[in-house]
């Protein structure tokens, strides 16, 4: 109970653990688009290469990586049968298969090579796309980190009206009180067990039901939190984020900068391999 | 006598009625001074007005009545800029009862930071303060840690850290150690003491235990919105009956010093606040050749 990780961060010292956080985003932002930028067999090839490559360099655990891809295997296999029967090229892989339906109607099986070709990719894709963001980004960040990132980088914002320092300081101190309402919820929980409550047996409503007076303490008690808090912040001279300085100051470093241009140069790398027509060049 | 610090004269707070109803006083014509460097607690059961004393003295609540005037600025006039109002919370601090509802960062040293970030405290300086302040609390180590895997008592002392690191000329501890185990209230207690000592601030210790106020170098007893006593600790546990009367009780050193005195053993002396002063009185006693009875 005491040791949740927020999200799904992998506490580790690698290179890209330790690199600035705006720079991540900016990289995993260029790395959705390689992934989109693919369209041929030697592209996805050097997108797996860099995939693996990225896994190796960040010390995250192939075993978690790949339980994070787990859930996404129906809809992968889904995606994949659809590409396979639905593609029409100009390669038939099979025999004309007619399957009688009713009547005349026959339903006519027909596979082309490319839609095998697209099914591989799309699988490609989908994979590279999940390992490459939680590499980058989600393994190896702490959500604090991501919040102050992003509070940064969208600091501009500021100019046309959107509260940028607030929804990132409502951020922190959501991701701040989530272990703190965690306990609380287990407390109040084990109190109500203790006066005969049953949160185990009985159907999905009857459960939900049970969790109701589990729910009404915690909303009271959250926003007795936010009220003590409240007065907290203020006590300490909290005004908002006019003025205030910063004890970590973000400071890109050359590697961060040259970690964006070669992925920059590894995006330009692939468009050009896509113009080369080798093999199937997947469209859209 | 330092200069004073706190001065307030007559001053009132009422809370408003709901629905309509009459307003609840909670303070009745305050008059106290307390001076710069002094190391006061404020006493009383719940519901007394000693937290509401507390909370006036950072504008937290507005004074309803009379004179409220600390650090030299008035708050009982009612239009403080916003600039005036961060200085004065600059320089007095509060600590609060719950630790858990007081900390806003996820580690310890930027929660630490929080305080000082605030009122734009520049770099170099500020990693400074951090230091500083977690130094002085005993909890460098911690630096960065998650609050949620510290204990109580060390949760608060990071809640003082991050005042500290403010360089406040005042601390207000409003029951800051009445959620924490006997350790917890030991380490804060040590440290509060220390800032008092060492540092020259001005603590004003809010509390409903006996043993904590006996710590204090002037202890104020309040009762339903008025001042009962002021004075040392061994002034005001020296009227146990007074205090039974509003319900509050005498340390258990004191306890015992009276009840002998009530048997009829002639005990010299006024130190009964405290376990040592008290065993040190019965010493005497007992060598004074005081015979045994029975």
């Amino acid at each position: 109970m005491k040791s949740i990780a927020f999200g799904q961060y992998y506490p580790a010292n690698s290179p890209i653990h330790r690199m600035d956080p705006r720079a991540k985003v900016i990289l995993t932002v260029l790395y959705i688009v390689c992934t989109f930028l693919c369209r041929n067999a030697l592209c996805f090839a050097a997108l797996v290469l860099s995939a693996i490559l990225l896994t190796a360099v960040s010390h995250v655990p192939l075993r978690m990586i790949l339980r994070s891809i787990r859930p996404l295997i129906m809809i992968l296999t889904f995606t994949s049968l659809i590409n396979i029967f639905m593609t029409k090229g100009e390669h038939l892989l099979t025999p004309s298969w007619e399957i009688p339906l009713w009547g005349t109607h026959v339903w006519r099986i027909r596979i082309f090579e490319e839609g095998l070709w697209t099914a591989l990719f799309m699988i490609l894709r989908i994979v590279v796309l999940l390992v490459g963001t939680s590499v980058l980004l989600s393994y190896t960040t702490t959500p604090i980190a991501l919040t102050d990132a992003l509070e940064r980088l969208f600091a501009p914002l500021k100019k046309i009206k959107v509260p940028v320092h607030d929804i990132a300081m409502m951020t922190t101190i959501a991701l701040r009180f989530i272990p703190t309402l965690m306990e609380e919820t287990q407390r109040i929980m084990n109190a109500q067990k203790a006066r005969g409550a049953d949160f185990t047996s009985g159907g999905l409503i009857r459960r939900a039901k049970a969790l109701l007076p589990v729910l009404i303490p915690l909303l009271v008690s959250a926003f007795n939190r936010a009220y003590e808090l409240a007065a907290a912040m203020e006590c300490r001279c909290y005004h908002g984020g006019e003025g205030r300085t910063r004890l970590k100051v973000l400071r890109l470093r050359f590697s961060d900068v040259f970690a964006v241009l070669l992925l920059i140069a590894f995006g330009t790398g692939i468009f050009f391999l896509n113009r080369l027509g080798i093999g199937y060049t997947m469209k859209g | 006598m330092a200069e004073t610090f706190i001065h307030a004269e007559n001053l009132s707070f009422s809370y408003q009625g709901s629905n309509g109803g009459d307003d609840v006083p909670a303070l009745k014509n305050i008059t106290l001074d307390i001076s710069k460097g002094e190391y006061v607690a404020i006493l009383g059961h719940n519901g007394s007005g000693k937290s509401t004393f507390a909370k006036l003295l950072n504008l937290i609540l507005e004074p309803t009545a009379g004179t409220l005037i600390v650090g030299g600025t008035d708050l009982s006039s009612g239009d403080l800029s916003d600039e005036e109002l961060i200085a004065l919370r600059r320089r007095v601090g509060m600590v609060f009862q719950n630790p858990d509802n007081q900390l806003v960062a996820t580690i310890v040293e930027d929660d630490v930071a929080f305080g000082p970030e605030n009122i734009g405290v520049p770099m170099p300086e500020l990693r400074h303060r951090v230091d500083g302040a977690l130094a002085s609390v005993g909890m460098s180590e911690y630096a960065d840690r998650e609050p949620h895997h510290l204990s109580g008592g060390q949760k608060q002392r990071v809640a003082i850290a991050g005042i500290i690191a403010m360089r406040p000329e005042c601390i207000v501890f409003d029951e800051s150690t009445a959620m924490l185990d006997p350790l917890g209230r030991r380490e804060v207690l040590d440290t509060i003491r220390m800032l008092n000592r060492e540092n020259g601030i001005t603590v004003i210790n809010i509390t409903h235990y006996m043993n904590e106020a006996a710590l204090a170098d002037r202890v104020i007893v309040i009762n339903d919105g008025t001042v009962l006593m002021d004075g040392t600790p061994d002034e005001v546990f020296a009227q146990r009956d007074r205090l039974r009367e509003v319900g509050l009780e005498v340390p258990q050193c004191a306890e015992l010093i009276h009840r002998l005195r009530e048997a009829g053993i002639p005990i010299e002396g006024t130190a009964i606040s405290h376990v040592e002063s008290c065993a040190e009185l019965l010493a005497a006693t007992l060598r004074g050749g005081e015979p045994a009875h029975g």
